[in-house]
């Protein structure tokens, strides 16, 4: 075995190694959450999933950002068909181990290489939008340096691989018009040609040549392998956890708030005495917090909604749609789950360091201000706007609940509210005997 | 229109044996609140004008919980669901319409959890309905040819996914229906819903009701229908906060057919 391959061997399984074990401490945090049932109609669970996440049908609700996401998505992955050559390449030193299936061959060559100068034009574009156009979701105050950052990266990253794969098409391409050895004749390079004519590589030395395609073939595998190593500390996580993310989506209509069975038991208990109160949730034995009424930490949100945490890409449609962030209140629905996947994080961290939850003296509420929460008007602009189903209206109504059932802090008109339907059946300060008046008027 | 109107209890049903063909459920805004009242007395128009035996709770019929739900306050809610549904159950109630999106939404979606299953219709489907039955009939009359934008109320839209029912209700009145710059699914919310009604606004430049029915004044109409006792209140004010109201009107789906079939 060449050197090279004992560098690509170790490389490649150090990449997997990390990214298992990343993937592992994700799947840990996002189980911190406490349970929901999500694996009913499982028949419209997949068709969903082929729509939304496969399909991308609500990424085209806008047009320009959806199709070009869908020409950067559908080129990256399909790219990485070629991904798996280059790894029994690497392996075994031979040169396009695919190339007997000839003709079809070429055809997947030639596609990649279309595919991958669209992709490039793409996340040109992207990057344009999002950096010198400045389009007003991206610099949100919730978009601060970070996920600037992280954007950037992503974008100029697939550039660079793009431009990679090219660049090693065309050295392979000039090499191969040489017939210098092993660049033996494979594939269609309908794009790389023009840019091997361009860069005149045809007056190149054959060694210069096998330089540059070497560099850009490991450039391209070891960025790949780097890429999928960053996706665990980035956004661009999304575009694996899309896909179970749209499949467990709430099937239930959009405006359906969940039943608190004990909520619901202790009611029952107390306007019926022959109905036993439901018993006290059991400890828990893990060092994790105690349930509460509501959310205070991440502890207390579904599994779900934790998992939208890690799948939300930062990409503000939700908060471009609320009423309350359009009309200048402090509440913009992506900062609420960007706040909820920072804080699962920070948890995660303190698990990572100590072996188990130990309290920080933190909580959702550290992050989220009551602000935030209280100007929601559960309209659901937010979870029909979002690409990948997330649901930020759970997780505001889950805090509610916790404001007011555990620490009783509502707005005091909403107090005001509670009393009087108390005391009246109604929101209004009118009592049964008037609920027929307006029959008489 | 001035004929007095008669709504029956479901406890004169009760008394008589019978059984009604559908429970009005009125609402706490429908009841009590001035302008929503109009509302239900509009509705009980059409469903005598098309002979529907219907009946209401009246004084047995209570808050469903939703604001003190959305508020934060789910043993309230339990309270005043729990309450509800034993009634609901006690008169054996099958089928509920109702003018209100937001008890149309807790009642058909959170109260079979509690033990409350129904067939629940808001009342543009239930109107819709009664046309398509050629149980009632009205022509354009005095909205012929007028434009009029329907505002989606969010718990019947893209709450419970019905954009259709009110709209064709519309097209009965042979007015040209325009549409807002933001409509079904992507309808802007009237600034009212998750228990905002009975709360100021948080700090913010600009208050939801006004945003939408800005759009809704760009279109031209002169009427403005609704589909919300919450929508209705909160875009009357929009219209108030641009002094238009002398050339523009907020209306209840509901209001609109019974003045145009003279009910």
């Amino acid at each position: 075995m060449s050197i090279g391959a004992v560098i690509f061997l170790l490389a490649f399984a150090g990449a997997v190694i990390w990214f298992t074990y990343n993937v592992r401490r994700i799947r840990r945090n996002i189980l911190l959450g406490r349970d929901v049932d999500r694996t009913d109609r499982a028949g419209a669970r997949w068709a969903l999933m082929a729509k939304v996440a496969l399909g991308q049908s609500k990424m085209v609700v806008r047009p320009v950002a959806g199709i070009l996401h869908i020409v950067v998505y559908a080129g990256f992955v399909i790219i990485n068909i070629e991904v798996l050559e280059i790894i029994i390449d690497g392996i075994f030193g031979t040169h396009r181990v695919l190339r007997f299936m000839g003709g079809f061959y070429d055809f997947l060559i030639g596609s990649f290489e279309v595919l991958a100068v669209l992709t490039w034009l793409g996340c040109a574009i992207f990057l344009v939008r999002r950096f010198i156009l400045r389009i007003k979701r991206f610099w949100m105050p919730e978009m601060t340096a970070w996920p600037r950052t992280d954007a950037g990266l992503i974008l100029t990253f697939e550039i660079l691989l793009m431009s990679a794969f090219l660049l090693m098409n065309a050295a392979d391409h000039t090499l191969q018009g040489m017939g210098a050895e092993h660049y033996v004749l494979a594939g269609a390079f309908p794009m790389s040609a023009h840019l091997a004519q361009f860069f005149n590589f045809s007056a190149l030395a054959p060694s210069t040549l096998i330089g540059i395609e070497r560099f850009s073939w490991w450039f391209h595998i070891i960025g790949i392998l780097g890429f999928l190593n960053y996706l665990p500390y980035s956004k661009h996580f999304h575009i694996l956890l899309a896909f179970p993310n749209v499949w467990y989506s709430k099937l239930e209509p959009k405006t359906e708030m969940s039943n608190m069975p004990r909520v619901a038991g202790e009611v029952k208990s107390m306007m019926d005495p022959s109905i036993p109160p439901p018993a006290a949730p059991a400890e828990p034995t893990n060092g994790l917090p105690p349930e509460h009424f509501g959310a205070k930490d991440v502890f207390d949100l579904t599994w779900k909604a934790l998992m939208d945490a890690y799948t939300c890409t930062e990409c503000g449609r939700c908060t471009s749609e609320c009423p309350a962030n359009m009309t200048g209140k402090l509440l913009s629905p992506r900062k609420i789950i960007m706040d909820t996947r920072d804080r699962l994080e920070e948890v995660g961290r303190v698990i990572d360091a100590k072996g188990k939850w130990e309290d920080d003296g933190k909580s959702l509420f550290s992050r989220i201000s009551e602000e935030e929460l209280w100007a929601c008007t559960t309209c659901n602009a937010c979870t029909q706007a979002c690409p990948v189903n997330i649901d930020p209206v759970e997780v505001i109504l889950d805090m509610r609940r916790y404001l007011v059932m555990e620490e009783s802090k509502a707005r005091q008109e909403l107090n005001a509210m509670f009393t009087t339907i108390e005391n009246n059946g109604a929101a209004w300060a009118f009592g049964p005997d008037q609920r027929m008046k307006w029959t008489e008027e | 229109m001035s004929d007095p109107i008669k709504v029956p209890t479901m406890a004169e049903f009760a008394a008589t044996g019978e059984v009604p063909e559908v429970l009005f459920w009125v609402g706490c805004m429908g009841s009590f609140d001035d302008r929503a009242r109009k509302i239900s007395k509009a509705f009980v128009r059409i469903l005598t004008a098309a002979k529907v035996k219907f009946a209401v709770l009246g004084q047995e019929e209570s808050c469903t919980g939703d604001p003190a739900r959305r508020a934060g306050n789910e043993f309230l809610f339990n309270m005043q669901a729990l309450q509800n549904v034993t009634v609901l159950n006690g008169y054996g109630i099958k089928r509920i319409v109702t003018a209100c999106p937001h008890c149309f939404n807790t009642i058909k979606n959170e109260y079979p959890a509690l033990g409350g299953e129904y067939e629940v219709m808001h009342h543009s489907q239930f109107i819709n309905t009664l046309l398509k039955e050629g149980r009632i009939t009205v022509d354009g009359g005095s909205f012929k040819g007028k434009k009029i934008t329907f505002h989606d109320p969010c718990y019947l839209g893209r709450g419970n996914g019905e954009y259709e029912a009110p709209r064709e209700v519309l097209l009965k009145l042979d007015a040209a229906l325009v549409e807002m710059k933001r409509s079904k699914a992507k309808g802007l919310c009237c600034g009212a819903g998750g228990a905002q009604m009975f709360k100021e606004a948080e700090p913010g430049n600009k208050e939801v009701n006004v945003e939408r029915t800005e759009e809704a004044i760009d279109t031209g109409a002169n009427i403005i229908a609704a589909g919300c006792p919450f929508c209705n209140t909160m875009l009357n004010d929009g219209v108030k906060h641009f002094n238009k109201e002398g050339n523009v009107v907020v209306k209840d789906v509901a209001e609109l057919i019974a003045e145009a079939g003279d009910l």
